[in-house]
């Protein structure tokens, strides 16, 4: 597998003052499902259509499978595109649809129809052959842009939100789907979301973005578990964060005063120097522990009292304040639902090694 | 509620009155017995008509008009769609000034446009003739067309072109592919408005046609004799029924345009 497959070389995109996407380098491997998240106007999509061809880059350079595309326009490059709201033709038919990439490649006809056939195989549309695209639900649009991208064998496919448009049953059922079908013909994806969940559940490599830069850029679970920085932090999943400040260094721990519950030692994998004061403490919920009685095999528990729960079937969220400290926390539990647990006082417990030291920027 | 709906219906009924019954009076003295417009009517006959028909003269300038109709639209329609799409596309410097420069000749006084025209074509040492009419129609349909047009092109998802140009066709196979089938209703509409305001212009032709006159000249010069008057009633006749039909058509089709469009989005 090619390691270099799509190289992004310090390119940046300007938008007037604006610098949508600022000098940026990537490198996606070879048959990755690789994506890019982030909030709306964070470069996500910008970066997605300089990749296309769409928008040409202020700065930098573009090579897929070691060509130069920086120039090319998009009917010279290898990649296809599934765009968000599809653009499916409305004036042709679903199989003229999917034969319209097939014209300039110069194929038989035995071949043209033969990778049609495919292709509606691949993407369960056989029997919509004749259908126009007013004709169709979401979902079925979604696939005859799928079809009609994949049917020309890109080097590489690119996808605009496209689960966006669709209920969240269908966008469940397509995320499983899409991230099966991207292993089984090994075509290098690059998925554009702002959803995290999407990102997360489905991609091999995240790229997460904000203002133009890349945040962090790694596996999702390290995304999750260990997050760069607070934007990434608070951007995937739930979190809270507790304010404090380091003091002295043991190693690759730290020591740790965590509001005014007292001095922790915490893992410093981001080797944050000592005596920093503006620290803070990310903590997922589900990390947390809630109970009715102190729990003294855990590193911290703390005494509280819930102020709000919420049910959500396979888990409860509970709003509790934290004695001491003036906050909120968020604690999720499977084991007691709101019904059985409801008002009053409570322990949250915190181990240290759910505690992720992030710097204030 | 009932009592505020029939004054309203009585209001649209009366407004409706005054629009068309001057209008309607043309198709009733056509069928009218007698040589003069006056009630009260003498009596049903296709006189008029069958005079009408036997007239080469009002071929020769239906002819004319037709030609310069046809041509006027075509071009028009073709500069149009050109600047419509410049206009929805691109956002650069002096757009908005261009584009208030585009529809300027539809605002402006046709008695001036006519006789900026005849000057200008004059000077350049040019006979007046058809030629100029067809230009001045131009000049003047153009906004009309470009309206059409922009109207049309604006709610068309520029994602399709880029899909196109995504699967391998280049900027004039897209055009071709996907813009104009798309386009395809607004443009007819253009062609058909257009070749109507060219049929029933009257002052350019007027000032710049010199010997070769157009319908609406035809009849013009024909009312200036009481007797003609009867032919030129039932050839007005036919003209309104025509035009209704076509403007019907031209509507029609833009808003099956528009119908269209709404099925396009997800």
């Amino acid at each position: 597998m090619n390691e270099k497959y799509i190289e992004v070389r310090n390119i940046s995109k300007h938008f007037g003052k604006v610098k949508a996407v600022d000098d940026i380098s990537i490198e996606i491997k070879e048959g990755e499902f690789f994506s890019l998240l982030g909030p709306s106007g964070c470069g996500k999509t910008t970066l997605l259509r300089l990749l296309a061809g769409f928008e040409y880059p202020t700065k930098g350079d573009l090579l897929i499978d070691g060509i130069d595309v920086t120039a090319l326009p998009p009917n010279k490059r290898p990649t296809n595109m599934v765009f968000q709201n599809y653009a499916i033709f409305p004036h042709i038919n679903v199989v003229k649809n999917i034969q319209f990439g097939l014209r300039k490649l110069g194929l038989t006809k035995a071949e043209n129809d033969q990778r049609v056939e495919e292709v509606l195989s691949l993407v369960k549309l056989e029997g919509y052959e004749e259908r126009y695209s007013n004709q169709l639900s979401g979902g079925q649009r979604q696939r005859v842009a799928l079809a009609r991208a994949l049917v020309r064998r890109p080097k590489v496919l690119l996808l605009d939100e496209p689960l966006g448009a669709l209920d969240k049953k269908l966008r469940d059922e397509m995320q499983l789907e899409l991230r099966n079908l991207q292993k089984s013909i090994g075509i290098t994806f690059v998925f554009v979301t702002h959803d995290q969940e999407e990102a997360i559940s489905m991609s091999d490599r995240v790229a997460v973005m904000n203002e133009g830069k890349i945040q962090q850029l790694s596996q999702p679970n390290e995304l999750y578990k260990n997050p760069n920085n607070i934007f990434v932090s608070d951007f995937i999943g739930e979190t809270n964060f507790l304010n404090g400040k380091t003091n002295e260094k043991h190693g690759d721990k730290i020591d740790v005063a965590i509001e005014s519950l007292g001095n922790f030692k915490v893992d410093n994998r981001l080797n944050i120097s000592a005596n920093t004061s503006d620290i803070v403490c990310s903590i997922r919920p589900e990390a947390m522990m809630i109970s009715r009685e102190v729990q003294s095999d855990w590193d911290i528990s703390l005494p509280a009292s819930i102020k709000q729960t919420s049910y959500y079937g396979e888990m409860t969220r509970f709003y509790v304040e934290v004695k001491g400290i003036d906050q909120v926390l968020t604690v999720s539990s499977q084991h007691f639902d709101n019904q059985s647990f409801q008002t009053g006082e409570c322990f949250v417990s915190i181990g240290l090694e759910d505690i992720a030291l992030l710097e204030k920027k | 509620m009932e009592q505020k709906n029939n004054s309203l219906l009585v209001y649209t009924i009366f407004y409706f009155l005054f629009l068309y019954i001057p209008v309607l009076f043309l198709p009733l003295f056509s069928f009218n017995d007698s040589n003069y417009m006056s009630f009260p009517l003498s009596g049903f006959t296709f006189r008029h008509y069958e005079d009408m028909w036997s007239k080469t003269p009002v071929f020769r300038a239906l002819w004319v008009s037709v030609k310069v109709g046809v041509i006027a639209s075509v071009v028009s329609t073709v500069i149009a769609l050109m600047a419509a799409k410049a206009f929805t596309k691109y956002k650069f410097i002096g757009s908005r000034v261009s584009y208030a420069a585009v529809l300027l000749p539809f605002l402006i006084p046709e008695i001036i446009l006519a006789v900026s025209l005849i000057v200008i074509w004059l000077s350049l040492g040019f006979k007046l003739g058809l030629v100029p009419v067809t230009i001045g129609h131009i000049l003047f349909c153009t906004p009309f067309c470009m309206l059409i047009l922009v109207s049309r092109i604006e709610g068309f998802d520029s994602s399709l072109e880029e899909a196109s140009r995504d699967l391998g066709e280049n900027a004039w196979g897209t055009f071709w592919k996907v813009s104009f089938p798309l386009y395809l209703p607004g443009i007819i509409a253009s062609l058909l408005l257009g070749f109507i305001i060219s049929f029933d212009e009257f002052i350019l032709a007027f000032f710049l046609s010199g010997s070769d006159p157009t319908l609406p000249m035809y009849m013009w010069n024909q009312l200036r004799f009481i007797k003609k008057l009867p032919h030129v009633l039932a050839l007005g006749a036919i003209i309104i029924v025509a035009t209704t039909f076509v403007v019907l058509l031209a509507y029609w089709l833009m808003n099956l345009g528009q119908a269209k469009e709404k099925d396009f989005k997800i």
